[in-house]
């Protein structure tokens, strides 16, 4: 990506991305909020930089902010109503680290309200546009930051990851998105969606970006304890044929046959290239999509506590009382996806359902880290779809859960396991829609999965 | 008429005396602070924030289980109970519902019987809610205060044990140093569970839980409360309910909060935010090895050298408890035996001059330095301070003019030091003799006449503006006449 120095200013590659902002905004509806003043800080850079002073590794470089992401710039609303009016004190660490090296916020990107959705329709603020055809999802929940980046807006957005977040929305947009280890990089100042699989990631057009990316923003950090040792900066990448792994499953009617096909011709185009194809076996990962819509919403449930009208955000001016001010506020200020997966948590939680529901989901989840550990002493990477249609129409699946839950079904696996994944822009269907495909590795393999996506491109 | 048997068991909270709160990095001594100065947004719950776990605080959690002779468990973790309450930022509190820090133990009260403890673990403590006529305020400045929450088993039955256990958990908790032990403040805070069943039953009556009493005498009254009500209930054919009560110190009754129907499901799920608490073997050791003394080392250390009783008065103040065993271990290399009377006669001091009633005050003051103690029963020992003049210089300790100097400054200028210098006493006792007002009496005494002695030295004692140390002055006068 282009960085700012004596030939090109910071000033004109942030206003060359803001002015695309604008553009694109009422149509495709990218942001939730466009940070004009972005400009002064672009100056700061380009003033340092005549002054012949250090500048950091994304000097100048615009991107886009999830909206999920605390900074001090604009309200921190995660797209939901009920964090209306959130200034936030504190800037999230990914968000300081990517700063430190002079990136430039332009603005924050439309997401699915908290993140809970794969589509993008469930923002407060209405949905993203699909960037090749306005009748379709920008896919989601990170939408925006997908789009941003497929429209050439900002050459790198922020996004985060649960479920698939990341990985689907770049697969509909045809851009790369990486959900990295889980622990790779901090979750301080993240709005908290499932603890336990939150993960901070990016888009860019270029899987070089990422491993930029990837280098600045990985590390252990103290405010947040499930961060795993820097092991990024350090890892090498293991060179040479590789063995593939693929999903004898996931190649069902379930799938679209146009992403059947280009999986196939990837395949074949890698073994063509002396890699090997290892088939897998992996009959615990049918259980994942419903052990994944009970852990998840049971940390969602857990973590939407906090927004109770007392303190910052939303409050309902209908409360009497205690038990009205929450009722109110939570039920005007939450998208009624929030609630559906705030009643489920609750109920998986509840006295004398605990252990039919929570605990099994969570032994389950326990085959499925072994079931990878299993298919990694037998192959490097898993190659798979994302989802098992390409960008649906806007409204299709609103309104049904269930259909909607199912897109997820290649994406969640990998949350629960902690692993990170890839999505790679594989080509397009016959009416012009993004297809991607996932790759997948051991837990720590963030940079040989990023390294070996050039060889994926190579290969189309 | 049935005998009833009550049977208790009691939950104390603890807060821990750390220097920062359990999960940020905010002061978590709040005493005297505004509202809402003590707190971080870890504290007041802003999306995206994530507890830091204060490891101090696992420290004196793993001291707790020490003082209460209990399984140190190697292994714990965090779970999260939800609950909405405006004292309650996040929504849920994080405790250890499932793997608790501390395992099975028992606290030894003074009469010798033992309370068996189920368990204890480590928690974060909620805000706290004034009411007013229209509105109520939030003040989070103890949210995330750590607390240690002891359970204990229904091990106990009557209202003067309860009272007794509480006040032993105080005093095992304040000498460990894991709390500052205000009870005024909520330091420790007791939930009482009581139920009766007639005598002989092999079954526990339906209990009750009076929560939030803050004092051994309200555990005492409450129980002697519920024993009552609960006895009348039965005697009357009617059913106690179980539910939560309230205690009204100002009329002594408790009365219905929540009933059991009513009690909310706090759907417990474990932390996924902080990893497991993993202890290795050689930290506890180390913590177990700078545990501070508790009641039982103190009750055997003066046992014989104190009365039971004056021992059991000292315990309820363990700064002073503290200063006898550092002023016993700094002489205790040297000499066991100086080691052991010096601190025989401080322990003496403290209970009959700093604990008599005029005196308490000066236990909010700063104790005297172990050097000035040190002097003080040297300068005794070596017969140059009464008993009298030691109680009056250990006094002056506390004058904030006199504090800072040593001990045989302060006596010089109180003139107290007795006079010991044969030579001079003997000069002092010729000049006495040679006054003829002393001339009968000297006679008398070389006659038989022992009590006549006390006349002489009384001459002496004046004529050294009592400077002089009396069983010396005797000494010489009984040479002189005999």
């Amino acid at each position: 990506m282009k960085t700012a120095s004596k030939e090109i200013s910071a000033v004109s590659l942030v206003q060359e991305a803001l002015d695309k902002a604008h553009q694109y905004q009422d149509e495709y509806f990218v942001f939730d909020w466009i940070d004009d003043a972005a400009i002064e800080k672009a100056r700061l850079i380009d003033e340092k930089i005549a002054r012949g002073e250090q500048v950091g590794r994304l000097a100048g470089v615009p991107y886009a902010l999830k909206d999920n992401f605390l900074s001090k710039d604009g309200e921190s609303r995660a797209s939901a109503l009920i964090l209306e009016g959130l200034k936030s004190p504190v800037t999230a660490t990914a968000v300081k680290k990517l700063e430190a090296e002079g990136a430039i916020m332009i603005g924050r990107t439309n997401m699915d309200a908290f993140a809970h959705g794969s589509s993008t329709e469930n923002s407060y603020y209405g949905p993203t546009k699909n960037s090749k055809d306005l009748q379709r999802v920008a896919g989601g929940s990170s939408g925006g930051s997908a789009v941003a980046v497929a429209l050439g807006i900002v050459p790198f957005a922020t996004g985060t990851d649960t479920g698939g977040s990341i990985r689907q929305p770049a697969s509909f947009n045809g851009v790369y998105g990486i959900k990295p280890t889980y622990g790779a990089i901090s979750r301080y100042g993240v709005v908290a969606m499932a603890s336990s699989t939150d993960c901070v990631g990016f888009f860019a057009g270029e899987s070089e970006d990422l491993d930029l990316l990837m280098d600045i923003c990985a590390g252990q950090d103290v405010n947040d304890l499930t961060t795993l040792p820097d092991f990024y900066s350090a890892s090498k990448v293991k060179e040479g044929k590789k063995r593939i792994g693929i999903i004898k499953d996931f190649d069902s009617d379930v799938v679209d046959a146009e992403i059947r096909a280009t999986l196939r011709t990837k395949i074949e185009l890698l073994q063509s290239k002396g890699h090997e194809i290892v088939e897998l076996e992996m009959p615990a990962l049918k259980y994942a999509l419903a052990v994944y819509y009970i852990i998840v919403p049971a940390e969602i449930t857990s973590n939407l506590s906090r927004h109770d009208g007392i303190r910052y955000g939303y409050r309902s001016d209908k409360s009497r009382n205690l038990n009205d001010l929450y009722e109110h506020t939570r039920d005007e200020g939450f998208m009624p996806e929030n609630k559906r997966r705030i009643m489920i948590g609750n109920f998986v939680l509840s006295s004398g359902f605990y252990d039919a529901y929570y605990l099994k989901a969570a032994k389950a989840r326990t085959l499925i880290i072994q079931e990878y550990e299993q298919a990694f002493s037998k192959c490097d990477y898993i190659l798979t779809p994302v989802s098992p249609n390409p960008a649906f129409k806007i409204g299709e699946k609103v309104n049904d859960p269930i259909a909607m839950y199912l897109e997820d079904v290649m994406s969640v696996p990998l949350n629960l396991a902690g692993l990170p994944g890839l999505t790679v822009p594989a080509g397009k269907t016959k009416t012009g829609i993004d297809l991607g495909l996932q790759l997948v590795g051991p837990r720590r393999s963030d940079k040989s999965l990023i390294n070996f996506a050039k060889e994926l491109k190579e290969v189309a | 008429m049935t005998k009833y048997i009550p049977t208790i068991g009691i939950e104390c909270h603890v807060q821990l005396c750390t220097k920062t709160k359990l999960f940020s990095e905010v002061d978590n001594d709040a005493r005297g602070k505004s509202p809402n100065s003590c707190v971080s947004p870890v504290d007041y719950a802003l999306p995206g924030m994530l507890p830091r776990l204060n490891h101090d605080a696992v420290k004196l959690t793993v001291k707790v289980g020490y003082a209460l002779n209990a399984v140190v468990n190697l292994y714990s973790r965090f779970d999260r109970k939800h609950y909405f309450y405006p004292d309650l930022p996040k929504g849920y509190q994080i405790t250890q519902m499932f793997y608790p820090i501390i395992g099975a133990g028992f606290v030894e009260l003074p009469d010798g019987t033992k309370i068996r403890i189920e368990h204890a673990h480590l928690e974060e403590d909620a805000g706290k809610l004034s009411h007013e006529s229209t509105y109520s305020l939030v003040d989070l400045n103890r949210a995330g205060t750590p607390l240690v929450e002891i359970v204990s088993q229904p091990d106990i039955h009557s209202a003067a044990h309860a009272r007794d256990y509480t006040k032993e958990l105080w005093r095992l908790m304040t000498h460990a140093g894991v709390t500052f032990g205000d009870l005024y403040n909520g330091n420790m805070r007791f939930d009482v569970n009581i139920s009766i069943a007639p005598e002989g039953s092999d079954q526990l009556g339906t209990r009750t839980e009076v929560k939030n009493l803050n004092s051994f005498r309200s555990v005492e009254r409450a129980v002697e409360y519920e024993i009552k009500r609960q006895t009348k209930l039965l005697e009357k054919g009617e059913k106690v309910v179980q539910e939560t009560r309230g205690w009204n110190d100002a009329t002594g009754e408790t009365t219905g909060q929540r009933s059991k129907e009513e009690a909310e499901d706090y759907r417990y799920m474990p932390e996924p935010d902080i990893p497991p608490i993993r202890l290795s073997l050689e930290e506890v050791q180390a913590l177990r090895d700078e545990m501070a003394w508790l009641p039982k080392d103190y009750r055997e250390w003066m046992r014989g050298c104190l009365p039971e009783d004056t021992t059991e008065v000292l315990l309820d103040y363990p700064q002073l408890c503290r200063c006898l065993t550092e002023l016993y271990h700094s002489n205790e290399k040297s000499n066991l035996e100086l080691a052991k009377s010096t601190a025989k006669k401080i322990a003496n001091l403290f209970s009959s001059v700093l604990l008599a009633e005029e005196n308490t005050s000066l236990l909010n003051d700063e104790l005297p330095s172990i050097a000035q103690l040190q002097d003080l029963v040297m300068m005794n020992d070596q017969k140059e301070l009464s008993s009298t003049a030691m109680k009056e210089v250990f006094l002056r300790f506390f004058d904030p003019e006199m504090h800072y100097k040593d001990t045989r400054t302060i006596a010089k200028e109180l003139g107290v030091v007795q006079e010991n210098d044969l030579g001079a006493l003997e000069s002092i006792v010729d000049a006495v003799l040679a006054k003829p007002e002393t001339k009968q009496a000297q006679t008398d005494f070389k006659a038989g006449q022992e009590k006549v002695i006390g006349f002489l030295v009384g001459q002496v004692m004046k004529e050294s503006h009592g400077k002089a140390n009396p069983s010396v002055v005797q000494d010489i006068l009984r040479q002189k006449l005999r």
